[in-house]
């Protein structure tokens, strides 16, 4: 019978928990900048000229249908060969923005698309400024309808960014390698770390649900 | 010693193809069994068999493959197996796409309409007759297209099966790397490969959806 050991794993708590927060602070970075893609992107495709369109399509389609793995080994060992070093976590990080700009563009262009024209003339015709069309019946309609994909699409990447542990990026999971490799208690290491992203997956979509009920919360029409 | 990336290594990473074929197919077939078996507990009358397949569902889609994957590669060490990244990773992807599976199959069967259900039991059809000839029918039709587009998923999900020692598309691609050191040749020529195996699948998803959303409009 196998003895479980969790000793070692509570001793290290800390390491964890600092992994932990570089998980977040990764994740979160790489969703900001990764929006300032997608929206970008989404306007382009959406209203700019062909070829741009079809730049972007190709982007889109390149990291969809590619894995995370394989892209991030791509950066990480390709871009130092024309280069460019990148450490770790920078790369990291150049990885989860290329990633997310992908899946994000698909789901803002969906978001800007599901806005009728008619809306945005009455929103003119009321005699509201550009930025005001702009703000109020283009964006914020908009984001309401691409919300709950976004943050879903957050947590996934989250998760995902699980995977640059293997470059060697300081996050959880690599926190997690780390401590297994001096305590050799893998098993329990890995439950506790797992346990660690259940919580921030569910703590991050309960955040994102109050958020949601905070700000989202005007009548719809019909 | 570094050689240059040739034509061999190109067939080297194409024969590497059918692991990662191996291993999705191993995974989906040992998924849509236990999806199924998720998505009926997920609707069942029992309460108790709803709770579980939800927790079942939220655990699985709340954490990373990765952990799953090491958790399952540890885990039979711990059972005392021998350790085997075979075993682990088909154990784990199998799990992941059960749950998957399991929640995209059980917005089909609630997507059927409950007249139907009604209807079905008014016949007097019982459970097993009333799922297999009334309701699992048309929720099929209606979970192709999603179940397609989870297949991309689940095939790039493979990947990570790598980083626990299964020589599949990726690890293959990192051996040649190691040897090669032209990592956008490589990792390039990877990528590809992977493309080549996920587009038509995502291509046909997206039709099936459009075509199934102009259907059932109107």
């Amino acid at each position: 019978m196998y003895a479980f050991n969790f000793a070692p794993v509570f001793a290290a708590m800390d390491q964890l928990l600092v992994g932990a927060w570089m998980t977040v602070k990764l994740s979160a970075a790489a969703m900001a900048i990764g929006l300032v893609v997608s929206v970008v992107c989404a306007l382009a495709k959406t209203s700019g000229p062909r070829p741009l369109r079809w730049l972007v399509d190709a982007y889109v389609e390149a990291i969809r249908n590619t894995p995370f793995l394989v892209q991030i080994f791509f950066l990480y060992f390709g871009l130092p060969t024309i280069g460019v070093r990148l450490d770790p976590n920078s790369a990291a990080l150049l990885a989860l923005v290329v990633n997310f700009g992908a899946y994000g563009t698909e789901i803002i262009r969906a978001g800007i698309e599901s806005i009728h024209r008619g809306q945005i003339e009455a929103g003119t015709a009321l005699g509201l400024s550009r930025l005001q069309v702009f703000r109020y019946v283009v964006m914020k309609p908009a984001l309401r309808t691409v919300y709950p994909a976004l943050t879903s699409q957050f947590i996934y990447l989250m998760l995902t960014s699980s995977v640059v542990s293997v470059i060697s990026a300081t996050d959880l999971a690599a926190a997690g390698n780390d401590l297994q490799s001096k305590t050799f208690a893998s098993f329990e290491v890995y439950l506790v770390v797992t346990g660690i992203y259940l919580a921030l997956a569910v703590g991050f979509s309960a955040i994102f649900a109050a958020i949601e009920r905070a700000v989202f919360t005007y009548p719809l029409s019909r | 010693m570094i050689r240059p990336f040739g034509l061999s290594d190109i067939l080297l990473i194409a024969e590497a193809i059918r692991w990662t074929l191996a291993l999705s197919a191993i995974a989906f077939a040992g998924g849509a069994i236990g999806g199924l078996a998720i998505a009926l507990a997920r609707t069942a009358d029992a309460r108790w068999l709803r709770t579980l397949a939800m927790l079942f569902i939220r655990l699985f889609q709340g954490t990373p493959l990765l952990m799953q994957l090491f958790l399952a590669f540890f885990g039979m060490n711990i059972l005392g197996l021998a350790i085997n990244p075979w075993l682990a990773a088909s154990l784990a992807l199998t799990l992941h796409a059960s749950a998957f599976l399991g929640e995209i199959w059980r917005g089909s069967i609630e997507a059927v309409p409950s007249g139907q259900r009604e209807a079905a039991t008014a016949l007097g059809l019982r459970y097993y007759d009333r799922m297999t000839s009334v309701i699992l029918p048309q929720a099929a039709r209606i979970s192709v297209a999603p179940t397609v587009g989870f297949l991309v998923q689940l095939i790039k999900g493979t990947s990570l099966a790598s980083i626990i020692g299964f020589t599949e598309l990726t690890r293959t691609g990192q051996i040649v790397n190691n040897a090669t050191f032209a990592p956008f040749a490589v990792f390039g020529t990877v990528a590809a490969f992977y493309f080549l195996l996920c587009w038509p699948l995502s291509l046909m998803a997206r039709r099936m959806e459009t075509r199934f959303a102009r259907a059932t409009t109107r």
